[in-house]
């Protein structure tokens, strides 16, 4: 998902939960992408990666997102994460229903 | 329907045993994800967009109210008041936690319902004809084979690792309600000389490679059910291919090794193993289960309520005229309940709508219901006299939608809304459809149409034998929406052709519209349907619709 030396987060589903959360400069998981740590060259987006994937006690399935960072916090680029950010657009539920 | 006995119940208990220290030992850190998601794949729990879901099997698509109740209980207690039906007859659960799945796992146990081999590499949920042991155009009930074919297939030792999923359906019926065409082996009920037999048809499915399947025997007498299946799939154990995901389902095996070939492998294995099987074991087993499956005693009841309702109330009529089939009793009818009301997520009921049925179904239905892989509910044998009140509680319960058959009772995938796999969003193309034709007054004048959607390539949504098929694909960072025409899902089974480029979230209804008002303006009479149209028509008028305008903005 992402390409080249963009902008990028760190994010995973929840193990419990399952939902989405992205990874903060304290190194916590936040529900909030406006909270997320944003990576802008590959060497500590890989770093931050490789050390996520090491918390499988507490996430599954981490990768790297492209985002374009805006004064309020990182914005997706792909309308993918866009969708994961929010929830379903079927019904009011996901993310946009616990913010 | 099938009751489960001491050993299925031990079995169940056991297995729903296994998989809550299973995932104790994913949360207490003792499992990795590697080592736990094969695991809980075989179990039906998948990871998706925005949480876990729970797929769950509805074999061959029957259910008891009991059962329909308990999946409501499910969905209130453990996930959002809803479930949502699928194009495999199975019911998935959207946002089930991790921690919660044991426990939703052992309250379908207490209905004999289960989650096993829902996912993963394995023999899939059996699908048949939701009308079976009804349809007044039937040979005979398919379920008590597709019972046995549950059984059987069931923690099947040699199947737990096949090459890729493996899909099997059964139709008793010449009218092909169960898409057996698309599936990796499907079977369909024949009569030859007095004796009941299965045509054999393999390699069929949909995905990134389409294909309709090919009859690999044409006439298997039914005693030899289990041996055969078991022959095919233990050859294509062995010759599928394992080296590459898009080539790994049997319909690739056929496709490169010939119908021939996997036709003399087959047979070999067969004559090897066919002796090794309990004839009379198996025969008594099926007595059982057929005796399980007796058509539930019918009443002759008059039909003068039913006429009457349909000469003084016109909302009745309109429901009657779209949402019966034929039952064998003329005295009864099949009720298609859609879930499809306009605007609505296709395939959803909410706990309350499950309910509700599981109640009509006892009241009036002889406690059976049915779910189609077009995903609508199906009570198969109500008396006539009895519709008037059925179709009141369903209206007021919003499932009395007139549209069984129409334009909006489209299939749709998940697709984006839930699915990690989709590339672009179904549901709200299904949802902006319904709403546009609604709004045109047009559904009725255009008549029997199936549009399928798909959110992928691997067509869960069955696209491409759609009259008109749409799939949802991701083009340089956008949602794009290629257009299909002239497939069919049924005994006529044929894929849909591509009509061109495809069309932006925002400009797919309006394509939809062209498509029709071309078929309105062309065909010969009302009678002549759009996928008749279609077949005399051929690809290029419909085409010329959909892409002039774009040629006229261009120039």
């Amino acid at each position: 998902m992402a390409r080249g030396s963009a902008a990028r987060v760190v994010t995973a589903n929840a193990l419990i939960e399952g939902d989405v959360v992205w990874l903060t400069a304290e190194g916590r998981w936040t529900r909030d992408l406006r909270q997320a740590q944003v990576f802008s060259d590959d060497e500590s987006a890989s770093a931050a990666l490789a050390a996520a994937e090491a918390r499988s006690g507490e996430v599954v399935g981490c990768y790297l997102a492209n985002v374009r960072p805006t004064p309020n916090g990182p914005e997706p680029e792909h309308f993918r994460e866009d969708f994961r950010r929010r929830g379903p657009s079927n019904y009011f539920h996901g993310k946009q229903a616990e913010a | 329907m099938y009751h489960y006995d001491d050993f299925d119940r031990a079995f169940l208990a056991e297995r729903n045993r296994q998989f809550r220290a299973q995932v104790a030992r994913r949360i207490d850190g003792s499992l990795t994800e590697e080592e736990f998601r094969p695991l809980r794949l075989m179990n039906g729990l998948y990871l998706q967009l925005h949480a876990y879901m729970l797929r769950v099997a509805i074999p061959y698509g029957t259910l008891n109210p009991d059962q329909l109740r308990k999946l409501a209980d499910i969905a209130e207690r453990w996930d959002k008041g809803y479930g949502h039906f699928t194009t495999r007859q199975n019911i998935q659960f959207n946002w089930p936690r991790l921690a919660d799945v044991p426990d939703m796992l052992d309250a379908l146990a207490e209905v004999g319902l289960h989650a096993i081999q829902t996912s993963g590499n394995t023999i899939r949920n059996v699908t048949s004809d939701h009308f079976a042991g009804a349809a007044a155009d039937e040979i005979a009930d398919p379920r008590p084979w597709a019972e046995l074919i549950r059984q059987w297939s069931t923690d099947h030792p040699e199947f737990q690792f096949l090459p890729r999923k493996f899909k099997i359906a059964v139709t008793g019926s010449p009218r092909d309600r169960t898409v057996t065409r698309a599936h990796d082996i499907g079977l369909r009920m024949v009569r030859q000389q007095g004796r009941q037999g299965f045509e054999v048809i393999v390699g069929g499915g949909l995905g990134r490679t389409p294909m309709i399947g090919k009859v690999v025997r044409d006439f298997l007498p039914v005693e030899d059910l289990l041996p055969y299946l078991e022959a095919i799939v233990s050859t294509y154990n062995l010759l599928g291919r394992r080296d590459n995901k898009y080539k790994a389902r049997i319909k690739i095996t056929v496709h490169e090794h010939g119908l021939d070939r996997v036709r003399e492998l087959v047979e070999a294995r067969f004559a090897e193993i066919g002796p090794l099987f309990d004839k009379a074991a198996t025969a008594a087993q099926l007595g059982r289960i057929a005796a399980m499956f007796r058509r539930p005693p019918l009443q002759a009841r008059p039909a003068a309520p039913y006429h009457a309702a349909r000469t003084a109330d016109a909302v009745f009529r309109a429901w009657s005229d779209t949402n019966l089939h034929p039952h064998r009793a003329a005295d009864h009818a099949i009720v298609t309940i859609s879930l499809k009301a306009h605007g609505a997520t296709p395939g959803d009921a909410t706990s309350d709508q499950m309910r509700l049925v599981a109640d009509l179904a006892e009241a009036h239905g002889h406690g059976e219901i049915r779910v189609s892989h077009e995903q609508n509910l199906v009570l198969p044998h109500v008396a006539l006299a009895d519709l008037p009140a059925v179709h009141a509680a369903l209206r007021a319960a919003g499932l009395a939608t007139a549209n069984a058959g129409l334009i909006s009772d489209i299939i749709a995938c998940p697709g984006m809304d839930y699915c990690a796999l989709a590339t672009a969003r179904s549901i709200p193309v299904a949802q902006d459809i319904a709403l546009r034709f609604e709004e045109l007054r047009l559904e009725h004048d255009i008549g029997p149409l199936k549009i399928k959607i798909s959110g992928c390539i691997n067509a869960c949504g069955h696209h491409h034998v759609g009259h008109i098929g749409i799939l949802g694909l991701d083009r340089a960072g956008v949602e794009n929406y290629q257009i299909t025409l002239g497939g069919d899902g049924t005994e006529t089974a044929t894929l849909g052709e591509r009509t061109g480029p495809g069309f932006a979230h925002d400009q797919i209804v309006p394509a939809i519209e062209r498509i029709l008002q071309t078929y309105l303006k062309l065909r010969n009479d009302r009678s002549e349907t759009f996928l008749q149209a279609y077949r005399r028509l051929g690809l290029a008028p419909f085409r010329a619709a959909l892409y002039q305008e774009d040629r006229a903005d261009a120039a």
